[in-house]
């Protein structure tokens, strides 16, 4: 009998938990974006990287993570914004995910980390369709939170490499 | 037992399929006819005896059936009442195969095809019934009557049983306690404990089991099958005595003992307490019923199922054990040292990093050695496919296997081991003769096959050889000739025409056979050597035989590379791939076709790559006078590489780019320099191939 009442405590707890996500929240040309904060390895400060031959312009290139080949991707350019200069607040995050039973990690340069914070899974609304100033394959839904919009990206396709380095199709029309 | 059993299916697998190995080698060591060597019998039972019993512990019932009959037979060998013949090895050889099958089936989580199964049962009890005359004394009939016996008589039974274990039972991970529990479960189970082996206190050993028991197992519905299952684990290491009783007597013997040991009783967790530590942080138990042994590595399993596990010697992890407690004192000098330094101790400095040097270096190997695997890993399923071929086809071959214990990094290994069962078909197919004619020619009537494996420099070299008729120069020129490949009229030297037979399509087989000389293959062959970085040689001579040469690099994960700069980027050249590095001499800069320039080197004609054109970066020198080439090869085809600067020559060690990112052109994977900063290895022939791409469709575009 005891043993049952810890259990379904347990499980209350849990379902608290699961509609209480976290994310993290990044700037990216003065608009606010979310990944899951469970996705997110590290934060480091912009660092030189080795440039990859025959790439495409938006991956920067690649760093040594403590021994591991990571690739850094600029999601302003990926989102087909202009390139920017770095500057002291320019970061990166690190961004990992169990892709196809392998973990994958990828780095994303953003403007500016902004903040953490917690939702109900009831504050996600699904996105508009925004034509294809940014793909929407990326997006998961937008979140409000005190007025503010935030949209939640969704970083298991982020990191998907099948995804995140596919053309765009407006970049396949030009 | 509430632990979830799933845990230990993996090693399980495992095992019984090392178990399976060691049993078809063991066959196939055994002559049929000859004396056979009792201890390859128990080899081969022991192996089918532990599949028997993991296989039962974990309910798969199927295997289990299956080996115990298998086990029958082969006790019956073991106690010479029956002398192994071909056909009964031949048919243990498929069991073998049946069961490999069935626990790749459980595997995948799929159902057992038991046809296979009980058509190989139904022979074994064929042999077994004629060998005993059809008596019914063959074990596996026995039992069966005894359990029909039991199930018909539907009252409750009790039993006795007298277990009297051998003082090593704990130290292999069984506890009594434990099979206690279990006879528990079936049905009312009292027990009295014997302590006159007791030693005295000081000549006690721990972990050693000085008791012996008598169970009585009361209104039980067991069979005597099931009673001895519990005791599986330890049947061989015990003495063990089961017998039915009537219930009356037997409890007057209880009472009786019970007043008497009484006390005794009660010390009787005395020695038991003191055995448990003793075993408990045992975690390299070896069977897989020992719960401590899954425990740890269940996390990691969990949670990538797929990753593939390797044995390493205690004594490689020792090795790097006491490397990685050097590296700490290194390591805690040089803090020390760097705490109050001048420059009176710069002579101690630079020993102190001598010594680095030293331990990382050894560390290095040493990690590398846990990779490697001795290559009879690769070469034991020779045996039984040479067995099998010289049966399809009638020659007689006999296979020699040296050097087997070579080292071989484990990922090299598992790409060798194709090619290598490649050129063994092709050496019996084509290489060696028929009996008749191998007598005509006065060679012995036995063919021989030849494998071997050991170190040269940093490779290591595998033979493949045989002693039949050899490769026919001539007949591979013709045959080269009509089939386009070259001119009638080129000189070629003997390795040349031999490497012919690398191309793809070309075959002398006068008849394609099932096994081989359909002319594909050989090319498949020298591919998947190549792209292990490997070379691979034939040597023949008519009459005499042909020995095949492969050469691959020890480890994958390391190669020599030669620093190059190119603007700001550094980049690292396989040094094997390098043929010379020169200065740039304009007079002998020749243009042709527009943008290509070829730099003549002695007889040869090179192209220039410029590194920064293919991988759009700035360079501090355009110009190509007075400019650097690495002058490089890759299949066969020699370019010349602009660059800034030669830098180091340094061992990189290779990562993967695909990991998180995807292949690149021209990039064969990325390094981490001394600095921390990341370098990309050049891929030879893949910029080779992009860049002549490129400059294609460059013309494409200027011609339209």
């Amino acid at each position: 009998m005891i043993m049952q009442n810890t259990n379904s405590n347990l499980s209350a707890h849990d379902a608290a938990e699961a509609s209480n996500r976290e994310i993290l929240s990044f700037i990216l040309d003065n608009e606010e974006f979310g990944v899951d904060i469970l996705c997110v390895k590290e934060i480091r400060v912009w660092t030189s990287v080795t440039e990859v031959p025959n790439t495409p312009s938006y991956l920067k290139g690649v760093i040594n993570l403590r021994g591991t080949i990571i690739p850094i991707i600029d999601l302003s350019e990926r989102f087909q914004r202009p390139a920017k200069e770095y500057n002291e607040t320019t970061v990166v995050i690190i961004l990992h995910a169990i892709i196809e039973g392998k973990e994958t990690v990828v780095g994303i340069v953003v403007d500016a980390v902004s903040d953490v914070y917690k939702f109900d899974e009831k504050q996600i609304r699904p996105a508009p369709d925004f034509g294809s100033e940014i793909d929407s394959r990326f997006i998961n839904g937008m979140a409000t939170l005190s007025e503010k919009i935030i949209i939640l990206l969704n970083s298991s396709k982020l990191l998907d490499a099948d995804e995140l380095y596919r053309m765009t199709n407006r970049a396949k029309a030009v | 037992m509430a632990i979830e059993m799933e845990q230990f299916y993996d090693i399980f697998f495992e095992e019984s399929l090392e178990g399976l190995d060691v049993m078809e080698q063991s066959l196939l060591s055994m002559n049929s006819g000859s004396e056979t060597d009792l201890e390859i019998i128990n080899n081969i039972f022991r192996a089918a005896h532990s599949i028997k019993g993991g296989s039962g512990t974990f309910g798969f019932t199927e295997v289990a059936e299956f080996t115990h009959v298998l086990e029958t037979l082969l006790d019956e060998a073991r106690d010479g009442k029956y002398t192994l013949t071909e056909e009964s090895i031949e048919l243990l050889l498929r069991s073998c195969d049946c069961l490999r099958n069935m626990i790749f089936a459980l595997q995948a989580k799929e159902s057992i095809d038991t046809e296979q199964s009980k058509e190989l049962i139904e022979a074994f009890n064929k042999i077994l019934d004629e060998e005993n005359g059809g008596g019914g004394s063959a074990p596996s009939a026995e039992l069966a009557s005894e359990s029909n016996a039991s199930a018909e008589d539907d009252g409750l039974k009790n039993w006795q049983i007298v277990f009297v274990p051998e003082p090593e039972v704990l130290q292999t991970g069984n506890e009594p306690l434990r099979l206690f529990k279990e006879l528990a479960a079936l049905g009312e189970l009292s027990c009295k404990a014997h302590f006159d082996k007791l030693p005295s206190c000081e000549e006690l050993i721990a972990d050693e089991c000085y008791l012996s028991w008598t169970l009585e197992l009361k209104n039980s519905d067991a069979s005597e099958e099931e009673i001895l299952e519990v005791f599986d684990w330890v049947i061989d290491e015990c003495k063990l005595e089961v017998k039915a009783v009537s219930g009356e007597t037997e409890q007057d013997v209880e009472r009786e003992v019970e007043s008497k040991s009484a006390e005794v009783h009660e010390e009787k967790e005395i020695p038991n307490a003191k055995e448990e530590p003793k075993q408990a942080p045992k975690p390299v138990a070896a069977k897989p019923a020992a719960p401590k042994s899954g425990g740890n590595e269940n996390a990691g399993s969990a949670a990538s199922a797929s990753a593939s596990s390797i044995r390493v010697g205690i004594d490689k992890v020792d090795n790097l054990f006491n490397l990685v407690g050097e590296l700490v004192i290194t390591q805690s000098m040089l803090s020390e040292l760097g705490n109050n330094f001048d420059m009176t101790k710069l002579e101690k400095l630079s020993s102190g990093l001598e010594q680095l040097l030293q331990n990382t270096k050894e560390m290095q190997e040493s990690v590398m050695r846990i990779r490697m695997l001795p290559i009879s890993f690769a070469f034991n399923r020779f045996p039984r496919m040479i067995r099998d071929l010289s049966v399809k086809i009638g020659k007689k071959v006999e296979l020699i296997i040296q050097g087997e214990s070579t080292e071989l990094d484990k990922t090299v290994m598992e790409k060798i081991s194709d090619p290598l069962v490649h050129l063994v078909r092709n050496a019996i197919d084509h290489g060696i003769e028929t009996a008749e004619e191998r007598l005509e020619k006065g060679k012995p009537e036995t063919g021989h096959i030849r494998l071997d494996a050991y170190h040269q420099g940093g490779n290591i070299v595998i033979e493949v050889g045989d002693d039949g008729k050899g490769l026919n120069k001539d007949a591979i020129f013709n045959k080269a000739v009509e089939k386009g490949l070259i001119e009638r009229d080129v000189q070629l030297t003997e390795p040349e025409i031999f490497d012919l037979i690398f191309q793809p399509g070309f075959s002398t087989a006068q008849q394609v056979s099932d096994i081989s000389g359909r002319g594909v293959g050989m090319d498949v062959v020298k591919r998947n050597i190549k792209s292990l970085g490997g070379r691979i040689l034939i040597e023949s001579k008519i009459d005499v035989g042909t020995t095949i040469k492969v050469h691959l690099p020890l480890t994958l994960a390391i190669l020599d590379g030669q620093l190059v700069r190119v603007g700001e980027e550094v980049y690292v050249v396989p040094l094997l791939a390098i043929v010379e590095s020169l200065q740039i001499k304009s007079e002998l800069v020749n243009r042709v076709s527009g943008d290509i320039l070829l730099y003549r080197l002695r007889e040869d004609n090179v192209p220039i790559i410029r590194i920064y054109e293919e991988f759009g970066i700035e360079a501090d020198n355009v110009d190509i006078d007075n400019a650097l080439l690495v002058v490089v090869e890759g299949d066969g085809q020699k370019v010349g590489l602009l660059v800034d600067e030669l830098l180091a020559q340094q061992q990189v060690v290779i990562k993967s780019l695909e990991s998180n990112y995807k292949r690149v052109d021209g990039v064969s994977g990325a390094t981490i320099l001394g600095d921390g900063s990341v370098s990309m290895i050049i891929d030879i022939p893949g910029l080779i191939s992009y860049s002549s791409k490129r400059s294609r469709k460059r013309s494409h575009v200027k011609a339209a």
